[in-house]
C-alpha cells in the first residue's frame, strides 16, 4: 500500500495528479448540486404532503416523475438551447475556476450544477413526502397539535425534524448517482472534471487511468455511505447507546 | 395446501368470492390511470419499434444532400438531420434499439441475478456470504460507470452495452431477491413444505420463487426505465448502437453539434426517452401499489 497508482499510459503524468486535478472540479459541481437539489427536493416534499391531496401535491408530484424520467443530458442539452442559444444568459461550455473568478464560475457552473441536482431533488421529494405522511400520522404530532401549537410550528419543529432522519440517509446514498450523472453533464458541458478523465481515458483505452478512476470512485462512494450511517446515528438519538 | 398461495395455480380458479392475488393486483392497477396512462404510451412505443417499416414515413438511413437539416415541414414532420435523413423515421426505428436495450439487458440481469439471490439466501452460510461480498463490490462503483467500463472493454457495439447493462444491474437483483427469500423462507407453507420431503431445488423454484415474484416484476420495470437511459447514454459516447443504425442516444450526440442551426434534431429523440422512460415509471409505480397485499 503505497498510493501509487502509476502514471497514464497516454500523456505520461501520475494518474494521482491527474485525479487530484480533476477532482475538485467535480467537487464543486457536486456540491452545487446537492445545495440544490436540497433547496428544491426537500420544501416540495413537505409541502406536498402538509398539502396531501391538493393542486401543489399534484404538481410536486409531477415535477418528480419529471425529475426523474428526464435523461440528464437530453436536459443538459436543451438548457444549453435555451440559456445560451436563445438568451445568450450563460456560457454553453467551459470552466472557470473558484479561484481565478466566482462569478464567471458560478455562471459556469451553474447550469451543469442545475442538471445533477434535479434528478436528485426528485428523488429527495419522494422521500421527503413518504416520511412527511408517516409523521404526520403520529401520536406526538397529535399531540403538539392537541396542546394547541400553531400548525406552522407542529409541521416545522416537531414533524420535519422527524421526518428529515430517514432523508439525510437516503440522500447521501444518492450522492453516489452524483458521480454517474458527472460523466454525462461534464461531457456535455465539456468541463474538465472527474467524469470526463473516466470517459477519456476509457476511450483512449489507458488503462492505468481507469483502474485509478474507478478505485477512487468506489472509495468515495463506500465513504459517502459511511457518512450517511454516522449522519443518521447523529441526528437520531435513540440509535446511541 | 402451500399451493393456494400461489398466484398462477388460484388465478385458474372461478371462484368469485375468493379473488386470486394476481387478479386483484390486475382490478388494482386499473383503478390506477397513472399507470394505465404509462401502458399506453409504452404500448404505442412497442407498436412502433414492431411495425418500424410499415409505420415510418422514410427509410431511415437513407441520405441525401438537398434535404440537408431542413427544419420540420409536411413532409418531414420532425425535419431532417445532418445528413438529410427523415427525423421521424430515425426516431421509429431507435425504439427497437431502446426498447430492446431495455429488455434484454433486464433479462441478461434477472437471470444470473435471481438464481444467485435465490441460492444465496436459501443456501446461507459460505455460499451466501461470497456471493453478497461479491454483491457488495460490484455496488461500490456507481452503475453507469461500471456500465461505460464493461462496454468499452467489450467493444462499441448494440449487443455488447446489453451486455455491460445487463451485468451492472445484476447486483441490484441478487440483494432484492436474497432479502424477500430470507424474508418468505421462514413461512409455514415453506417449512410445510420442507416437511413432507421436497429436496432443496424444489421449495426454492416451486415454493418460495412465485412468492417473491411481485417485487422482483416492480424492480424489473423500474430496471428497464434506467436500462434504457444507460443505452441512451452509451450511444450518446458512442459504445452502445453503431451508425449509421439509428438509435435516440447517438442522435442526441450528433444534435448536440447542430444545436444552433437545427435544434429539432436534439428535442424528439429526447422526447422519445423521456416518454418511455416516463411511462415505465409510472406502470412501475402502479404495479407496486396494486401489488402491495397491505394495500386494500
Amino acid at each position: 500500500m503505497s498510493g501509487d497508482l502509476g502514471e497514464s499510459l497516454r500523456i505520461k503524468v501520475p494518474v494521482r495528479e491527474l485525479i487530484a486535478q480533476k477532482l475538485p472540479v467535480t467537487l464543486q459541481l457536486a456540491s452545487m448540486a446537492i445545495v440544490i437539489a436540497f433547496l428544491i427536493g426537500i420544501p416540495a416534499g413537505i409541502i406536498s404532503a402538509v398539502k396531501k391531496g391538493t393542486a401543489w401535491d399534484y404538481g410536486a408530484n409531477l415535477f418528480a416523475l419529471w425529475g426523474i424520467s428526464t435523461p440528464n443530458f437530453w436536459l443538459g442539452i436543451m438548457l444549453i438551447f435555451f440559456f445560451s442559444i436563445k438568451l445568450g444568459w450563460l456560457p454553453a461550455s467551459g470552466y472557470v475556476p473558484l479561484s481565478e473568478d466566482w462569478r464567471a464560475s458560478l455562471s459556469s457552473t451553474i447550469m451543469p450544477a442545475f442538471v445533477l441536482g434535479n434528478a436528485i431533488a426528485a428523488i429527495l421529494m419522494r422521500h421527503t413526502r413518504s416520511a412527511m405522511l408517516q409523521v404526520l400520522e403520529s401520536d406526538y404530532v397529535r399531540t403538539a397539535r392537541a396542546k394547541g401549537l400553531s400548525e406552522r410550528s407542529v409541521i416545522l419543529k416537531h414533524a420535519v425534524r422527524n421526518a428529515l432522519t430517514p432523508v439525510i440517509t437516503l440522500g447521501a446514498l444518492e450522492l453516489g448517482t452524483l458521480l454517474s450523472g458527472a460523466v454525462l453533464t461534464e461531457q456535455i458541458f465539456t468541463i474538465p472534471g472527474f467524469g470526463k478523465l473516466i470517459v477519456d481515458a476509457v476511450f483512449n483505452r489507458d488503462y492505468a487511468v481507469v483502474q485509478g478512476v474507478v478505485l477512487v470512485t468506489a472509495t468515495i462512494y463506500i465513504t459517502l455511505n459511511l457518512i450517511a450511517d454516522i449522519a443518521y446515528i447523529l441526528v437520531n438519538p435513540r440509535l446511541r447507546g | 395446501m402451500s399451493d393456494a398461495a400461489l398466484p398462477a395455480i388460484a388465478a385458474a380458479g372461478s371462484d368469485e368470492t375468493l379473488e386470486s392475488p394476481a387478479r386483484r393486483a390486475l382490478r388494482r392497477l386499473k383503478r390506477r390511470n397513472s399507470a394505465l396512462f404509462g401502458l399506453a404510451v409504452l404500448a404505442i412505443f412497442i407498436a412502433l419499434a414492431v411495425f418500424a417499416p410499415l409505420i415510418s414515413p422514410y427509410d431511415a438511413i437513407a441520405t441525401s444532400w438537398s434535404l440537408v437539416r431542413k427544419p420540420p415541414s409536411a413532409l418531414h414532420w420532425f425535419g431532417t438531420d445532418e445528413l438529410g435523413r427523415d427525423v421521424l423515421a430515425r426516431v421509429i426505428y431507435g425504439a427497437r434499439a431502446s426498447l430492446l436495450a431495455g429488455l434484454i439487458s433486464v433479462s441478461i440481469a434477472m437471470s444470473i441475478g435471481v438464481p444467485l439471490g435465490l441460492l444465496a439466501g436459501y443456501r446461507g452460510g459460505l455460499v451466501d456470504a461470497l456471493i453478497s461480498r461479491l454483491t457488495d463490490a460490484m455496488l461500490a462503483c456507481p452503475f453507469l460507470i461500471l456500465a461505460i467500463a464493461l462496454a468499452a472493454f467489450l467493444g462499441p457495439s448494440l449487443g455488447n452495452a446489453m451486455i455491460a447493462i445487463g451485468v451492472s444491474a445484476t447486483p441490484v437483483f441478487i440483494r432484492l431477491t436474497r432479502g424477500q427469500v430470507m424474508a418468505v423462507k421462514v413461512e409455514d407453507y415453506v417449512e410445510a413444505a420442507r416437511a413432507i420431503g421436497n429436496p432443496p431445488w424444489r421449495i426454492a423454484l416451486v415454493h418460495i420463487l412465485p412468492n417473491i415474484l411481485p417485487p422482483l416484476l416492480v424492480q424489473a420495470t423500474l430496471s428497464i426505465a434506467a436500462a434504457i437511459i444507460a443505452e441512451a447514454a452509451l450511444s450518446f459516447l458512442g459504445l452502445g448502437q453503431q451508425p449509421p443504425a439509428p438509435s435516440w442516444g447517438s442522435m442526441l450526440n450528433a444534435a448536440q453539434r447542430f444545436l444552433t442551426n437545427a435544434p429539432w434534431m436534439a428535442i424528439w429523440p429526447g422526447l422519445a426517452i423521456f416518454l418511455v422512460v416516463l411511462s415505465l415509471n409510472l406502470l412501475g409505480d402502479g404495479l407496486r401499489d396494486a401489488l402491495d397485499p397491505r394495500e386494500r
